[in-house]
């Protein structure tokens, strides 16, 4: 299963976390830390796979972001950096042609489009199309709520 | 301002997030957030209600400053409030702040457990998703304990949507790995391992996670998966690439669930019926095929899809490890990405190849890549993978190229990365111990590593080679020589100067007939060394002194000159100030014949696995090292530890170094299993050992006598003993116990590292208690003990038999839960509780943990119902002052009925209706059973809502009893 995913700024500046399995705040900035300095410090063509104590970490850089993904040891590397790859282009099919600053001003839009995707660290659905209409199904929800709640507003 | 926003935009937290991101420094953030923070409070507190959508702004933002890294102490109560709302966009970021900053306050558990089971029995499939997610995010204990049951049923019900099964799955597995005790299998078990054979494939990808995780634990149940997930496999593979429309990834059909489904056939050895197995073999093949056809797309996304699922083949192959065809071929395959220009691909061939290493079919055909491995190492760019060749150049090493491997490692070690030299030298230590031919050439390697990476040398290394030539009197000579010229240099490292300092002090007389190294040119290079060695290392040069006494009697004014001069004999540090002295003492007053006995040569020592595999284990973790051990059945005499020239003593060490895979054909199950058990016990054992005894500590009990040279061995300075002596020892919780007096299960103790939980059951005079100890970090706990004691009275005539059926395994693997059951009798009434004590290392450090167990003497209720009549006949008999007991309290929880009846249905009692006079007071009547007698009980609490008090009064026919169960029962409520 995968543990953590991490999304990291090349500044170093933490933009998304996804933790898979329990973990004190400590452990999170702690392994936060370690991540980011040493993806960052990686030399450009350098493979995309890391280990770190008893885990494999996947990671790779789209544009100003870096991807990181822990998984256990038995885990499939390729297939990991295909999980990346393809939350990306989720995201991307969402926001159209999605760049960082996306992530930061919708960063609760990047979590419900993970938990489509991935939940306890496993896959829930690798068709694209699936957790998209899932996730338009839950946008046209909140746009009715939307609606409903400026009457209320309007009224009151 | 690029507040791009879609849905529901939320302007405040879009202005809220640009303002942070305008703020020029740290400070300026931190007031911003300090002001927001200020500005929800206010909010929060505020008169006037909040509506929803403010509520959902205010959570959201309190998650933004959250997720910024700063501490949220609250907001949890208005997120939870959201959980309940109508609308799917305040209830989506209520489920959000709640799986991402939930604690497990077990009052807000509660509360949303209940919006959970709420969204769960609501029908509309995005709510029950939502409500689904939430459990699998947050997989706390209590949420097993309230949905373990619910949700297999969702899962496998027939009109259950597929969206909500895909979620169902994955929530379930997540609970099972967290609680498996309270995840049952039962007769959906079988339901679910036919969701292989489902038509939406998204399904079957999340439910093949869960028959994955659910055949590992039990392979017997979960057998038929394996001819469903060959027959899904090979339509996969034989499909063309558009027939599983968006299930096929850039060409790739379904990629994810191949992998997957070629993960599960390896919880398996090969499908014992021929025709499956023959299905399996056309896939794997096919896969094998697919890897040399042109690649239908120039993406890396392809490639990748495509070869992840060829490297998940190779990995069946080699679990399988029984067709050697298959093997070759794959090796074949590896081999041709070992020098692809793909790094990720030349990383994992020589990942893979490791594994292909260990195979008998396989091992040869990996040894012919030497050149490129070597290669590999020399000129990778990437760290990362250099350190992979290195770990395929210690699997692929054996005698007939050990030579030339550990040559190449050496010499990678000049220039090698410094995160990696450490396990560097352990390796070569290793390999030099394991393979030489000839004593001289260990003896020269392990001093090349002094030389070399004198850093990275750690103490079992040095000790490891001072083991290996007190143990062979061949190559003392050798020894004794090498060192002395080593020492020459004029820089020289100081485990050098240990090593050195040690052999000759014991076999310095082997070369002391050449004047070029006679006594005093010996003794005057050691001493040369010494002003700039640190305490340590000269405690152990004051040794060798003491020993040169006795081996050369020349030399005895000049050591006694040096042992008195003030340095020495005043020095500042206890322990070299004590040695100077005693030594002092020693040679001068002790007869040439005790000198020679006390200073006797050390005694051989016990052979035992090497230390240093036992380092690198810990290292790596366990598992992750298998020494190359394919010759280790056929090789014959004339090795370090494999001859048997020497005795019992060293066949032991390679009996122990050896899981030597039988030649037999079944190798299968045994040779991926073996290793991966046994290593973690005895790791446990002999990494306390290289604390206590293993190093050259060992034998100093030969230095016997008065006792006083107690120590020739140098003072280990290691960080397990230090850490040991400031052991945190957590007080008796007792908090926790008082929980369980009226519920049986639950969790007793949480920490960083460690979570106990409980379930209880106790039928008359006699309990049994289950204990899961669950490892909540990802390394292992080492030498994990319990023990159960019942202090004072409680041991000898009160509670008697409490012990363990069976004792805890001493190592708790990372992420791992290990049970105990321990039985419990009742002689006599009691009213301490027993005392748990847990014991395991953690990262090396002692942990140390005493709870309370919730045992109390009420668990041994029997309810007894009786007529009105009866209860006040009975009561008033038990009208002597000393049976009853009473208590008027305040009241500290919830005064609702439900929960006052659950607590009093908790306690065991049977909760009389219709018996008091005043319909809101309640009473209950029980026995006790003990071994010795029944206690009646009868009970009578009398709530005042107005005054938040309650009365509470005990009637039992043992006095001691109905005192206990006042204490008891007053905390309750």
């Amino acid at each position: 299963m995968m543990r953590f995913l991490l999304l990291f700024s090349r500044q170093g500046k933490l933009r998304l976390q996804k933790w898979f399995t329990p973990m004190s705040e400590r452990e999170k900035k702690k392994i936060i830390r370690d991540m980011t300095t040493m993806v960052l410090a990686r030399q450009p063509r350098s493979c995309n796979f890391l280990h770190w104590k008893d885990l494999k970490v996947i990671y790779k850089r789209y544009a100003s972001l870096y991807f990181c993904l822990a998984i256990e040891n038995q885990e499939n590397e390729l297939i990991a950096l295909e999980v990346i790859h393809r939350y990306v282009e989720l995201l991307d099919k969402y926001f159209g042609n999605v760049c960082e600053l996306d992530i930061i001003f919708n960063f609760e839009k990047a979590y419900f489009i993970l938990d489509e995707f991935l939940i306890g660290g496993e896959i829930q659905e690798t068709s694209k199309q699936m957790v998209n209409r899932s996730i338009e199904a839950s946008d046209m929800l909140q746009e009715d709520d939307i609606s409903e709640w400026y009457e209320v507003e309007l009224f009151g | 301002m690029p507040a791009v926003s879609k849905g529901d935009g939320m302007r405040g937290l879009a202005v809220f997030i640009s303002d942070i991101r305008n703020c020029k420094s740290k400070e300026a953030e931190i007031k911003r957030i300090n002001k927001e923070l200020a500005n929800i409070r206010s909010k929060f507190k505020g008169d006037k209600a909040l509506d929803g959508y403010s509520k959902k702004k205010y959570v959201c933002k309190l998650l933004f400053i959250f997720l910024l890294g700063h501490d949220i102490d609250f907001g949890h109560m208005e997120a939870v409030n959201l959980l309940s709302s109508n609308k799917y966009t305040e209830k989506q970021i209520g489920y959000l702040f709640i799986s991402v900053l939930v604690n497990s306050n077990s009052e807000l558990i509660r509360l949303i457990n209940n919006a959970i089971k709420n969204d769960l029995s609501s029908r509309n499939p995005t709510f029950m998703c939502l409500a689904l997610h939430c459990i699998a995010n947050v997989g706390s204990r209590e949420m097993a304990e309230a949905f373990a049951s619910e949700i297999p049923r969702i899962l496998v019900a027939g009109d259950t949507m597929d969206s909500v099964k895909q979620s169902a799955a994955l929530c379930l597995l997540r609970l099972y790995k967290t609680s498996p005790d309270l995840v049952l299998m039962g007769e959906w078990t079988s339901r679910v391992v036919h969701l292989l054979n489902d038509q939406h494939m998204g399904v079957v990808t999340a439910a093949i996670s869960l028959i994955t995780c659910l055949s590992q634990k039990n392979p017997d149940e979960f057998k038929t998966c394996v001819s469903l997930a060959v027959s899904r496999l090979s339509r996969i593979v034989s499909s063309a690439s558009t027939d599983l429309q968006d299930y096929t990834y850039y060409f790739v059909p379904a990629p994810w669930l191949s992998c997957k489904l070629l993960r599960l056939l390896q919880c398996y050895p090969p499908p014992e019926d021929g025709a499956v197995k023959g299905r399996l073999v056309e896939c794997l093949e096919t896969i094998l095929n697919k890897a040399q056809e042109p690649p239908k797309s120039k993406k890396v996304q392809h490639s990748n899809a495509k070869n992840a699922i060829l490297f998940e083949a190779i990995s069946l192959i080699i679990h399988y490890d029984s067709e050697p065809n298959l093997l070759v071929r794959a090796c074949n395959q590896l081999g041709q990405f070992l020098q692809h220009r793909e790094t990720n691909l030349r990383y994992l061939a020589l990942e893979s190849m490791c594994t292909l290493a260990s195979s008998e079919f396989s091992h040869e055909a990996v040894k012919t890549h030497i050149e490129t491995v070597i290669n590999a190492l020399k000129t990778e760019r990437d760290v990362s993978v250099r350190q992979r060749a290195a770990d395929l150049l210690y699997a692929m090493c054996d005698r007939s190229n050990a030579k030339q491997i550990v040559a190449e490692m050496l010499s990678y070690l000049e220039t090698a990365d410094y995160s990696i030299r450490e396990e560097m030298v352990l390796k070569v230590a290793i390999l030099a111990e394991k393979y030489a031919v000839d004593y001289s050439w260990y003896v020269d390697t392990i001093l090349n590593l002094i030389r070399i990476a004198g850093d990275y040398v750690s103490e079992e290394v040095w000790y490891r080679v001072i083991q290996i030539v007190i143990n062979r009197d061949d190559v003392q000579g050798y020894a004794a020589k090498t060192v002395f010229e080593a020492l020459q240099a004029p820089a020289c490292h100081e485990n050098m100067v240990k090593v050195g300092g040690y052999i000759l002090g014991e076999f310095g007389n082997l070369i002391a007939g050449d004047p070029r190294s006679s006594p005093l040119v010996q003794f005057n290079l050691l001493h040369s060394k010494f002003h700039l060695c640190s305490v340590p290392t000269r405690a152990l040069l004051l040794s060798a002194y003491i020993k040169f006494i006795n081996l050369f009697p020349e030399t005895k004014a000049t050591i006694q000159e040096v042992l008195r001069c003030d340095s020495q004999i005043r020095n500042s540090d206890v322990e070299l100030q004590q040695r100077a002295v005693e030594y002092l003492k020693l040679s001068s007053i002790a007869s040439t014949d005790v000198l020679a006995t006390v200073l006797e040569e050390m005694p051989p020592f016990p052979e035992r696995e090497s230390s240093i595999l036992a380092k690198l284990k810990k290292k790596k973790g366990p598992g992750a090292v298998s020494v190359p051990d394919l010759e280790d059945g056929k090789r014959e005499g004339g090795e370090l530890n494999g001859g048997g020239e020497r005795g019992p003593d060293s066949a032991a060490m390679s009996a122990s170094n050896a899981s030597t895979p039988s030649p037999s054909a079944d190798l299968l199950g045994m040779r991926s299993a073996a290793p991966m058990s046994a290593a973690p016990t005895s790791a446990g054992s002999l990494l306390v050992d290289v604390f206590s005894e293993a190093g050259p500590a060992a034998p100093s009990a030969a230095v016997n006598d008065d006792g006083f040279l107690r120590d020739l061995e140098p003072p280990t300075e290691t960080s397990g003993l230090s850490s040991e002596l400031q052991t945190p020892v957590d007080s008796p919780f007792n908090a926790s116990s008082r929980r369980f007096v009226c519920k049986n299960n639950g969790v007793l103790f949480e920490n960083q590292l460690l979570q106990i939980g409980i379930k209880s059951e106790y039928r008359q005079n006699l309990g049994r208690m289950y204990l899961f100890y669950g490892n909540k970090t990802s390394v292992q706990f080492a030498s994990f003990t319990t023990t159960v004691s019942c202090p004072g009275e409680l041991q000898s005539h009160i509670l008697s038999i409490l012990r363990a059926t069976k004792p805890v395994e001493p190592v708790v693997e990372g992420g791992a839960q290990i049970q105990q059951v321990l039985n419990i009798e009742c002689l006599t009434d009691f009213s301490e509780a027993p005392l748990l004590n847990i014991k395991f290392r953690y990262g090396g450090a002692l942990q140390n943990l005493s709870l309370k167990l919730p045992v109390t003497i009420n668990k041994f209720f029997q309810p007894t119902e009786m007529t009105s009549h009866d209860f006040f006949q009975r009561w008033k008999q038990l009208s002597q002052p000393q049976q009853e007991a009473q208590k008027i309290f305040k009241a500290n929880h919830s005064m609702d009925t439900e929960v006052l009846k659950a607590k009093l249905l908790g306690l065991g009692t049977a909760l009389l209706d219709d018996v008091d006079p005043n319909p809101e007071n309640y009473v209950c009547a029980g026995v006790i059973q003990t071994k010795g007698q029944q206690v009646g009980c009868l009970l009578r609490l009398e709530p005042n809502g107005q005054a938040q008090m309650y009365r509470l009064t005990l009637r039992c026919s043992k006095d001691s009893v109905s005192l206990r169960l006042c204490e008891l029962l007053a905390q309750q409520f």
